[in-house]
């Protein structure tokens, strides 16, 4: 009787999950499965050819701009892990602890979360008046009296992805972080203050250790966006720099799909170790 | 009430200045977008006028914009539909324990993380070996798939865990069955949530540029013809579009919140007749 309804569960649970199985076997699974073998093919100009060779990763693991470019994604990844998880632990804190109303705590959750239903790639333009070379950052620096010339590194250069991705990504941060401030019971924090914490103490001993498992979450997100991203650092970098997600698009663009695809299995698996590491500290699934 | 210490008014200041973070340049192109007919892509304004619109609107000004538009919108009403169903399938899947759930979960997270490009390169390499051709509704679909449906699924598990069962076993108890339960108890209960996954599917798959990149085809959609423009177009036109899918974007989310507000609302008038009986 017992093993039927645990069958039965099973049936309709695999009936349910089916369509999403479905989408998730095609479309993820079957890519994947794909790129590694296209990995191990070889290329003329103009065609792709079946065969098994390591050629591509040798090549990709012989050529220095292979390590620039992947250290240059993971410092990429680090500084905008540092600045968005600062900046969004800032602004949760704010709307979780300072905000009392739930009125408004709402309102101004969805003043943070609209821009992420909007365009990125809307985003990233509208940062051209801000930062080029006659741009508001540079009139104004100049009617300051700060800079004689206008500088030349705000549009199209290491700062301007950065700060493309912290205005993009941050989003991220302040959602879960947020998701389990919001959860945490006040009576804990009265208690620290009762026995005699101040509130820098409350945040350091009970706020932030509760808190983890929401940063966990933002940073896995920050992590694995920045990461894998191409089109923010071509259009904020102007071509300038790469990244590991541009070498991709870049063999793509000269239609070396093997040469892409060695290069996409190594960024994977840089990803999945980076995230597996982080996943240790957390059980995603508990906290949501 | 507790008087507003110090670190309030600091942080209120630092969150402003967020808020300006986030919107300000957005605001900065549409006030840009209303350049004059010679004004350029930084300020001073060079007088003031819908010029740049007007050009939106002419034929051969620009790429296929509207066209672009209405395979966006079209992608984004399908991915939504599909995601909402699949979510919530999905979503009442996981509420039990079934063999291959922890696969699947996992899976699920692996196509949250993967990057963009991997998804748009794999399949892209697919229908080419397969000899089909890549396009938007097909490849596009499934692709925006995988960026769409976990955040889908997230939404749902998040709405289940709250989910107070009692509900379900008192409408079993009184003889409805598994649909009826469903259909009458679950997804009134969980509806406003539903908007919330509709949003993020549709707006989610109307502004994603990497999956589709190399699965749309030879149809751009909007965010493809977009970052076309941005190579070669050199006029506030581009400010100009962009203001126009900022602000239908705003119109898209506000008509969702509104509609997941009179959900809430309706949720509560007409849960209080539950121990008046149904007729």
């Amino acid at each position: 009787m017992f093993r039927f309804f645990a069958q039965r569960s099973n049936l309709s649970g695999w009936a349910l999950a089916s369509p999403l199985s479905l989408v998730l076997v095609f479309f993820l699974i079957c890519p994947i499965i794909m790129i590694v073998i296209v990995s191990f093919w070889g290329a003329t100009e103009f065609s792709i050819y079946p065969a098994f060779q390591w050629d591509n990763y040798e090549f990709l693991f012989s050529s220095s701009v292979t390590y620039t470019v992947f250290l240059k994604t993971f410092m990429y990844a680090f500084i905008t892990w540092a600045i968005t998880l600062i900046l969004g632990f800032t602004v949760a804190y704010y709307l979780a602890f300072h905000i009392k109303s739930l009125t408004w705590q709402i309102a101004l959750f969805l003043l943070c979360t609209i821009p992420f239903w909007t365009s990125n790639i809307i985003r990233m333009i509208s940062w051209i008046p801000f930062l080029g070379r006659n741009g508001i950052a540079n009139e104004t620096l100049i009617q300051l009296g700060l800079i004689s010339e206008p500088v030349e590194w705000l549009l199209f250069s290491d700062f301007a992805v950065i700060l493309a991705f912290v205005h993009l990504y941050t989003l991220f941060m302040v959602v879960p972080i947020f998701n389990t401030m919001m959860r945490i019971d006040h009576s804990l924090l009265e208690a620290a203050r009762d026995a005699g914490a101040n509130g820098f103490q409350t945040l350091v001993n009970v706020i932030i250790p509760l808190c983890k498992p929401g940063i966990m979450i933002g940073s896995i997100f920050v992590v694995t966006l920045v990461m894998g991203d191409f089109i923010t650092v071509r259009f904020m970098s102007g071509s300038q720099s790469a990244n590991v997600g541009r070498l991709i698009s870049n063999d793509v663009g000269l239609l070396q799909y093997p040469s892409a695809s060695a290069t996409a299995v190594v960024l994977l698996l840089t990803v999945l170790i980076t995230i597996g590491i982080m996943l240790r500290f957390v059980n995603i699934r508990k906290e949501l | 009430m507790e008087r507003r210490s110090l670190s309030f008014y600091v942080l209120s200041f630092v969150f402003a200045l967020f808020i300006l973070f986030l919107y300000g340049p957005t605001i900065t192109i549409g006030i840009l977008s209303l350049q004059g007919p010679n004004g350029g892509l930084t300020f001073p304004m060079n007088g003031m006028s819908f010029h740049w619109f007007y050009n939106l609107f002419e034929q051969q000004a620009v790429g296929d914009i509207w066209g672009s538009f209405s395979r966006s919108f079209a992608l984004g009403f399908m991915v939504m539909v599909i995601t909402v169903v699949v979510s919530v399938m999905g979503g009442l899947a996981f509420r039990k324990k079934f063999i291959g759930s922890g696969f699947i979960f996992y899976l699920v997270i692996t196509s949250l993380i993967i990057p963009s490009i991997l998804i748009s390169l794999g399949v892209g390499l697919i229908f080419n070996q397969l000899g089909w051709d890549v396009h938007w509704s097909t490849s596009g679909l499934g692709s925006q798939l995988t960026w769409t449906l976990p955040f889908g699924l997230l939404i749902m598990f998040a709405v289940f865990n709250r989910f107070d069962k009692s509900y379900e076993e008192a409408a079993r108890d009184l003889g409805a069955t598994p649909w009826q339960t469903i259909r009458f108890v679950v997804l009134p209960i969980i509806g406003p949530s539903l908007i919330g996954v509709a949003l993020f599917g549709f707006t989610l798959s109307y502004d994603e540029f990497a999956r589709t990149l190399l699965t749309a085809g030879s149809y751009n959609t909007l965010p493809l013809e977009i970052f076309g423009m941005t190579t070669n177009v050199t006029t506030p036109v581009l400010y100009a579009l962009g203001t126009l899918t900022t602000v239908f974007s705003f119109i898209v989310i506000g008509v969702f919140l509104g509609v997941a507000i009179y959900l809430q609302r309706r949720k509560k008038r007409l849960g209080s007749d539950a121990h008046s009986g149904m007729v």
